[in-house]
């Protein structure tokens, strides 16, 4: 069953209390990061309706938000998503040649995820680190001046601690 | 001169301690003595003008604020920034918290707001923990909660994550957004200052725009206006990317030239390996494109300064805009329909879909430069391309669609020859750029 903690659901308390009395469909947004973050890095349908649940809203109107953001993934994604900046400024300062780097060595195109499960690549629009390039999103943290040894250490880094 | 970074090399400056031991709350303190009338006309008299990008004066903003008899009002704090090659605002909020929420508290005082909210693009992800605590701290010590310092003004400030849409920079866009929905910008009027969040009066002002609000209290609206050239008034931060050797926020006066701006050890420190400048983006990538020699110079031989006017000299044929300050620098390796293209194609991911124009034609103008960026172009392409930016501009519900009009048709305006020359010789394209071509390098002009 489909269920937050109780620490999440009293967080999830806390953030509704932020709005006004019966607009509560304004935590939205921020009850989607915790569910994603909650339930395996992406947003089945039941974790929508969940959701939906907790707002008293209609699944619809969790549906339609969902897949507008970017942020929020419509499938299963790896343990770790790979999100690198390819917008102008990081293209100038070789974004193109990290995407080249991480497709060779892990064997997967942008949008894939390896098949053991570990990583996924998703090449993304202006992340606003753009004096800090090429860089990459990893989870809640940015991976910033980026070259091709250091996406190297870190991918060994990461699959290290996934079978720590 | 530096009124908002100037206490940013200071350690321990997140903290509340040190900002207060650093006179911190100072300018609160000085606000909450004043009316809200008062402190609206110190703002109009500072000229301050929206560091968002659009460069709305402030004052006359708050000055619209419908306050109708029993009906909260808010202010929205727009920390979507999402212009690529801006990253002012993210530097703001993960080293000087206290200085931004200075501004909240002052300016939520200045409108009324009881209730305000900063909305954060939702890849900053980390931030919002240190706004939170910055929050915490100044309610611990009384700046926040109810009957701030015996003002009888009550306030909570807070903070809400975006999902990833840059069009939630849009202020309509983003009251959507705020009330759990999908980021479609609405028709106006009714504006925000009317009908905003939950169709209440709101005031959305960006991030740097809020921080200046603090300082501008604290040294008086006059003495702040005095700063600066013609309607730039005050300094501003430009986020500096692309090919630099320092590439960085530097917080600028307004009569600084551009070509200091790049050169100067002070700033930029020049371009990387001794390479020659090609072009620019002076305010964030929706601002026009200028080679090198329109750049430092205007067509009348004129010094180019980094201020609002100044950058614009020329309309859009020979001039650009200063924008949210986000400064691109393109070396002479760089190409330029490459560079084009990929902004396509974030105005294409980024377009909302509301307005078929930009829905439809930001995915053909990146189709379009694709083809050409990868050897497939056809000579007929460039003024299709035209024709699109053409009819996407004026054209839709809120501004996307002309920041996805004007990029290209910069480049086109300005780079015709390049992307002609990647038409003509489609393999040669993909094995080397364009490089600098005829366009003369002002620096050696010069000399």
């Amino acid at each position: 069953m489909i269920q937050f903690s109780q620490e999440k659901l009293d967080k999830v308390a806390e953030i509704i209390a932020r709005y006004p009395e019966g607009k509560q469909k304004s935590a939205l947004i921020p009850l989607l990061h915790l569910a994603q973050e909650e339930f395996g890095g992406w947003l089945d349908v039941p974790v929508m309706d969940y959701v939906a649940s907790l707002l008293a809203i209609n699944p619809i109107e969790v549906y339609e938000v969902a897949t507008f953001y970017t942020m929020f993934n419509m499938k299963p994604v790896g343990k770790y998503v790979l999100e690198v900046c390819r917008t102008g400024p990081c293209m100038l300062c070789g974004s193109d040649q990290i995407i080249e780097h991480i497709k060779q060595k892990l064997g997967i195109k942008e949008g894939e995820t390896t098949a053991d499960g570990l990583f996924t690549l998703k090449p993304a629009e202006c992340l606003g680190a753009c004096g800090y390039a090429p860089m990459m999103q990893l989870g809640k943290f940015y991976k910033e001046h980026l070259t091709i040894e250091k996406v190297d250490v870190l991918l060994d880094e990461l699959r290290a601690a996934a079978t720590a | 001169m530096k009124l908002l970074l100037d206490k940013a090399h200071i350690e321990g400056i997140r903290y509340y301690d040190t900002w207060v031991k650093n006179g911190g709350y100072e300018s609160v303190a000085k606000a909450l003595k004043m009316t809200p009338e008062e402190i609206v006309e110190e703002v109009k008299k500072s000229g301050l003008r929206g560091r968002g990008g659009a460069g709305f004066p402030t004052g006359l903003k708050w000055s619209f604020l419908a306050k109708p008899e029993g009906v909260p009002r808010h202010l929205v704090c727009n920390a979507d920034e999402s212009e690529p090659g801006t990253f002012k605002d993210r530097y703001l909020m993960e080293f000087l918290p206290h200085l931004f929420i200075e501004g909240m508290i002052i300016s939520s005082f200045a409108l009324g707001s009881n209730v305000s909210y900063i909305y954060i693009r939702g890849e900053y992800a980390w931030i919002p923990d240190i706004l939170e605590q910055a929050i915490a701290e100044a309610k611990a010590n009384g700046w926040l909660g109810k009957n701030i310092k015996g003002s009888g003004f009550d306030c909570e400030i807070y903070v809400q994550r975006g999902g990833g849409a840059y069009i939630c920079g849009e202020e309509t866009a983003l009251i959507e957004s705020l009330e759990g929905k999908r980021g479609n910008p609405r028709i106006k009027p009714p504006f925000p200052a009317v009908q905003g969040v939950w169709m209440r009066p709101t005031v959305v002002n960006n991030v740097e725009t809020i921080a200046t609000v603090g300082p501008i209290i604290s040294m008086g609206g006059e003495a702040y206006g005095n700063l600066g050239v013609g309607n730039s008034k005050g300094t501003k931060l430009m986020s500096a990317c692309g090919n630099l050797n320092k590439p960085g926020v530097y917080e600028i006066d307004f009569d600084l030239s551009v070509e200091e701006f790049i050169y100067s050890d002070e700033y930029c420190g020049g371009i990387p390996n001794g390479k020659r400048l090609k072009a620019c983006i002076p305010g964030g990538s929706s601002v026009p494109i200028v080679p090198a020699n329109l750049l430092l110079k205007n067509v009348k031989g004129e010094t180019r300064l980094m201020n609002y006017e100044s950058l614009a000299d020329g309309g859009l044929a020979t001039g650009t805009m200063l924008g949210s300050g986000g400064f691109i620098v393109l070396d002479e390796d760089q190409c330029v329909v490459r560079h084009t293209m990929t902004l396509a194609r974030f105005y294409n991911h980024e377009s909302c879909g509301q307005c078929s124009p930009c829905r439809e034609g930001t995915g053909w103008m990146y189709k379009i430069l694709k083809n050409i960026e990868y050897g497939k172009g056809k000579k007929e392409d460039i003024d299709l391309l035209w024709d699109i930016q053409r009819r996407i501009e004026g054209n839709t519900i809120c501004p996307l669609g002309d920041a996805a009009a004007w990029p290209v048709a910069a480049a086109i305006r300005h780079f015709r020859d390049e992307f002609e020359w990647h038409i003509d010789h489609p393999e040669e394209a993909q094995t080397r750029n364009f490089g600098l071509a005829h366009y003369a390098d002002p620096l050696l002009i010069q000399n």
